[in-house]
């Protein structure tokens, strides 16, 4: 059995998504915000892997022809903004400013929070793209010869933790404008975040899809001088 | 058809994207070079919007089980992040929150002086 699935071509793709349906279910019956699609079918997949003993290569053998749509599905998110270009150019200089602030928030907090737990160099340089999109991260992760696989995994633990509560952040932080609800979740979240924004609505979703590249890119320009700094 | 042919353009765009990547040496992937072209294609209208929207709009509706296969796989890294694993987890949090409520207050805040005026 173990080896038929590690040889399948189909079971990674249908495991994720069985794993992403049952987090689809329970997200509509228990409406508790822990209850998130992502985050459910990642434990689920998770799990299964670990008590099956199916290795990760194996899984990903056929998963990663998912992960194969992000870069075409990432291109479309051009789509929400292009129909919210009105919004974008009557707000163009609160968007722009919104984001360079966050950025430069990024940076300052991750240094404030390196300092306070003694990190050195490679580690502090590793967390520096941790709010930009995954593609942007590694290059950049590379570029300043941190750990890559470290630079992901935080990415990946940003962008779920704003998948799961960037609404939540938005409430208790008391921002209520849909365009800097869009602004608050892309920059500090990335695509997965802005997954969310889209579920808030179109002018969040447009206006996170924007986030993504504008932060991705200051991300790149800011992180070059702060690396300097530990 | 129709979703078909959405589909070829989009794949087009990408990989003109991949052709950017390789050409200019700057850490930007594929995938920001792609959006920029679609979106300025859009705008001049050389792409027009119903020659993508539907396929798009699936891509987008679908984008969260994209993220599966990636973040599983965080679970070949645990072995590295152990050493510092709390710092990692805590950085991420506390910073996406700071980071969210300054760039959504900023936002916010300008907009809202703009329209009093």
């Amino acid at each position: 059995m173990k080896e038929f699935v590690s040889n399948s071509m189909f079971f990674g793709v249908t495991l994720s998504l069985a794993a992403y349906a049952v987090g689809i279910l329970a997200k509509r019956r228990l409406k508790l915000f822990i209850f998130n699609p992502l985050l459910v079918a990642i434990a689920l997949t998770i799990t299964a892997l670990l008590v099956s003993g199916i290795e990760y290569d194996a899984y990903n053998s056929s998963a990663k022809y998912l992960s194969y749509l992000l870069t075409p599905a990432t291109i479309c998110l051009a789509i929400p903004l292009y129909e919210q270009y009105k919004l974008l150019k009557k707000n163009f200089t609160a968007i722009i400013v919104g984001i360079a602030s966050g950025v430069l928030t990024s940076l300052t907090t991750i240094f404030l929070m390196a300092l306070l737990f003694k990190l050195g160099h490679y580690e502090y340089i590793t967390l520096l793209p941790k709010s930009i999109t995954t593609a942007i991260g590694i290059g950049l992760s590379q570029e300043l010869e941190g750990y890559v696989s470290i630079t992901v995994a935080s990415i990946m633990i940003t962008g779920l933790f704003g998948n799961i509560a960037g609404d939540i952040i938005c409430k208790v932080c008391g921002i209520k404008h849909p365009v800097a609800r869009g602004i608050a979740i892309g920059t500090s979240a990335h695509v997965m975040g802005t997954a969310k924004a889209l579920q808030m609505g179109q002018i969040e979703g447009a206006m996170s899809s924007l986030s993504i590249a504008v932060a991705g890119c200051m991300t790149v320009a800011g992180a070059i001088l702060y690396s300097t700094f530990i | 058809m129709k979703y078909l042919s959405q589909f070829g353009i989009i794949l087009a765009i990408s990989f003109v994207g991949e052709v950017l990547n390789r050409i200019i040496p700057l850490p930007i992937p594929a995938s920001i070079y792609g959006m920029v072209l679609l979106f300025v294609g859009l705008l001049s209208g050389v792409v027009k919007l119903s020659s993508v929207k539907d396929t798009g709009k699936f891509l987008i509706e679908i984008m969260p089980l994209l993220f599966i296969p990636a973040t599983v796989g965080l679970i070949e890294s645990w072995a590295l992040m152990q050493d510092f694993l709390v710092a990692i987890i805590v950085i991420s949090l506390v910073s996406t929150v700071v980071v969210a409520a300054a760039a959504g207050r900023i936002t916010q805040f300008i907009i809202n002086r703009k329209t009093k005026k």
